[in-house]
């Protein structure tokens, strides 16, 4: 597979997203080697969100082609699903649950279940394992949301304001946690205002110039 | 299938823990069958001729009365997305949830009807047939309102519309469900109508998840 190693592992072109009658963006490309960092920027409403939904398979875009080693993503849609995180604003903490439960779910739908006190513990939720999430704060409940990506291993990680309502210690986890993974070869994408310090780290600033149909 | 588990264990245990949605259903439907002796009057054999009918209309609503919340608090708190981007099909999930549903709904009602249908002199010969029959049937109404749900997941008035597009798809299950338990009241034959139910039952279990899990995902777009 040495001549794989030279491949682009993730890859968009001439991406066209449309919301309802609303243009989001166009001519939208990226391309992520293994290891690779993707930083989204842009003002409220220029498509990062659309953008990652549309790298995570949620939804498919008008125009354009999302490739995982060459191989476009809708033609294995269960092996996309397989090897990604997607880590949306919204955490998916169910409050009646407690912190370890909440986590040890996720991490068994991955058909995992084995890393979630280490998880836990370095996202320093481990003294509220046993807490009902309804008791956390708003930073502890997104750490929860994040212990995920620690929890279970996936060659990528779309994130979507990750650093939001995290304090400086937690940022510094993600950070280091982000490192890890792209020494270990794994892809991220991160929709950000807020400017992360990743070294090496690609830059796809979506202008925000929407337009609507004409009807 | 550990996915099936994993998502069936936590809906069992959210149910639990917020307690009150099973309470509700089964307290609607003990309340909503008592009202019956008082809105026709007490007379016995009036009351035996339509106890099957009561019976299974009532048990109708109080599933659809739960079923709004189905896919809602997944869909409201980010978890729906977060599932349907999960290893483990879509098509498998709504089958889990379903599960969930029926085991915190049509269970307890099925087992809360006998005792109800005393209260409506229902003849003693058409227990096992009722029984038989909200077994089989109650699964078919989790399954067939999952598409519903799904359908109308973010919708204003959600609740309403679900009712408008359920509730003419349990008219199948209404009628053998009601027949299975008369014929064996009348001392008929109700094997038939079971069977069929078990068609019923047989077809929704291949067919709804599917249909939910289009639904959802056009939901999630």
């Amino acid at each position: 597979m040495a001549g794989r190693k030279l491949q682009k592992s993730f890859t968009g072109e001439g991406l066209v997203c449309r919301r309802g009658e609303r243009l989001v963006f166009q001519g939208v490309a990226f391309a992520l080697a293994p290891g690779g960092a993707l930083l989204l920027g842009g003002p409220n409403g220029s498509g990062k969100t659309s953008l990652l939904r549309l790298m995570a398979g949620l939804a498919p875009p008008e125009q354009g082609a999302i490739a995982w080693d060459g191989a476009a993503i809708a033609e294995d849609p269960a092996a996309h699903r397989a090897r990604l995180h997607y880590i949306g604003h919204q955490e998916a903490v169910k409050l009646a649950l407690t912190a370890e439960e909440n986590l040890a779910f996720w991490t068994q739908m991955r058909g995992a279940s084995d890393a979630i006190e280490t998880a836990l513990r370095r996202v320093r939720l481990d003294a509220r394992a046993t807490w009902p999430a309804r008791y956390l704060s708003a930073g502890e409940r997104k750490r929860l949301g994040l212990a995920r990506l620690l929890a279970s291993a996936a060659a990528l990680w779309l994130l979507d304001e990750p650093t939001t309502s995290l304090d400086a210690e937690s940022t510094e986890v993600l950070l280091t946690a982000i490192a890890e993974h792209r020494h270990a070869g794994g892809c991220v994408a991160i929709a950000t205002h807020a400017p992360l310090p990743l070294p090496s780290a690609q830059h796809l600033s979506l202008t925000g110039h929407t337009t609507w149909r004409q009807a | 299938m550990n996915g099936f588990a994993a998502l069936l264990t936590r809906d069992l245990r959210l149910a639990f823990r917020q307690g009150g949605d099973v309470a509700n259903v089964v307290a609607f439907f003990a309340l909503a069958v008592i009202l019956f002796p008082f809105g026709v009057g007490p007379d016995p054999d009036l009351l035996a001729r339509i106890a099957a009918g009561v019976l299974w209309v009532t048990a109708l609503l109080a599933a659809l009365l739960s079923l709004e919340r189905l896919f809602d608090a997944d869909f409201q708190d980010g978890s729906l997305e977060a599932l349907s981007l999960m290893p483990v099909p879509l098509e498998i999930q709504v089958l889990a949830k379903c599960a969930a549903h029926w085991l915190t709904t049509g269970l307890p009602l099925t087992i809360i009807a006998p005792l109800l249908a005393l209260v409506l002199h229902f003849d003693a010969a058409g227990y096992p047939a009722l029984i038989a029959a909200l077994l089989l049937g109650t699964p078919v109404l989790s399954l067939i309102g999952a598409i519903g749900a799904a359908l109308t997941l973010g919708a204003r008035r959600a609740g309403v519309l679900l009712s408008l597009l359920v509730l003419p798809l349990y008219i199948p299950v209404l009628i053998f469900g009601v027949a299975a338990s008369e014929a064996a009241a009348l001392g008929l034959e109700s094997r038939p109508h079971l069977l069929l139910l078990a068609a019923l039952l047989a077809g929704s279990l291949a067919l709804a998840p599917w249909a939910t899990a289009a639904a959802l995902r056009q939901a999630l777009e």
